[in-house]
């Protein structure tokens, strides 16, 4: 019984580690900061958790702080991901070249439209 | 076992520390930062596995509570309304 | 470990010389920043637990609110 539970920790360090990786590589390879800021936040998130609570797995008695810090960084990392990239959208970053859609930007207009009618 | 999960931990930091390197606005630094703080988390968590004392993980607990807040902090300056 | 220790010393140095050579002060604020995460790793390695959560309260968080505080009654470029 207590194998079992070990060796499902060991494999989902993996899968949290190989994450860790993938964003590290993400945040390399893509071509603008908006991609970048999707690559290193969301799989470093999946990541980061799942090498946690891999780890409480692997000491049962450890499993309840590891599950805070999960918690934690499962509430605090999209807070920063998004004032992040609203903040660098305001302070007149470009989008890359190839972009379908720009959402944000129409938005912002209908936004500005109606202050200027109320 | 864990040597290799501390391994690629370390290959992803080291990406993730040229892109800090090269780039060329100051949001891509953010963003680095912001990556290297969630996997530097995960990575006391393992040292803590790998020395067996469970007061070590409190360092990472920190990390977890305090560590986006210089990120907010330098994204409000950004936007220009701190 | 040996080669985690080299590997973090070298982006430390790095990071550090980058401190004082960046002309845009947000940059040189992150890149303070990260030569505190890496020596709270430092600490952590050499087993002094206390050490690196000081170090980790006051470098990421209390460092950069005070320094962008101050930057936001001054200028961002340095000339």
């Amino acid at each position: 019984m207590m194998d079992i539970i070990e060796i499902i920790g060991y494999i989902l360090a993996s899968v949290g580690v190989l994450f860790l990786f993938l964003g590290g590589l993400g945040i390399l390879r893509m071509p603008d900061v908006y991609n970048r800021m999707q690559a290193g936040t969301k799989a470093t998130t999946l990541g980061a958790v799942g090498t946690i609570m891999g780890v409480g797995l692997i000491h049962p008695e450890w499993f309840f702080k590891t599950l805070i810090i999960s918690l934690f960084i499962l509430l605090s990392n999209p807070i920063s991901s998004h004032a992040l990239a609203r903040g660098s959208y305001r302070s007149g970053i470009k989008l890359w070249q190839k972009k379908k859609i720009d959402a944000y930007k129409n938005a912002l207009k209908k936004e500005k439209e109606k202050n200027e009618a109320a | 076992m864990i040597y290799i999960f501390l391994g690629v931990i370390v290959l992803g930091a080291i990406l993730a520390s040229v892109r800090f390197l090269l780039g060329p606005t100051s949001s891509d630094r953010v963003v680095a930062l912001d990556t290297l703080t969630t996997m530097t988390t995960a990575f006391m968590v393992l040292l803590g596995l790998l020395f067996n004392r469970y007061i070590y993980i409190d360092v990472a607990l920190i990390y977890g509570v305090l560590g986006f807040i210089g990120v907010l902090t330098i994204a409000r300056y950004l936007e220009g309304g701190l | 470990m040996e080669i985690i220790v080299v590997i973090a010393t070298i982006i430390l140095i790095i990071a550090a010389i980058l401190t004082i050579h960046y002309k845009d002060l947000v940059a040189a604020v992150v890149a303070s920043s990260v030569v505190s995460l890496i020596a709270s790793i430092y600490f952590y390695i050499l087993q002094a637990p206390d050490v690196a959560l000081t170090e980790a309260a006051i470098g990421v968080g209390l460092t950069t609110i005070i320094f962008m505080i101050t930057l936001r009654k001054t200028r961002r470029m340095e000339e």
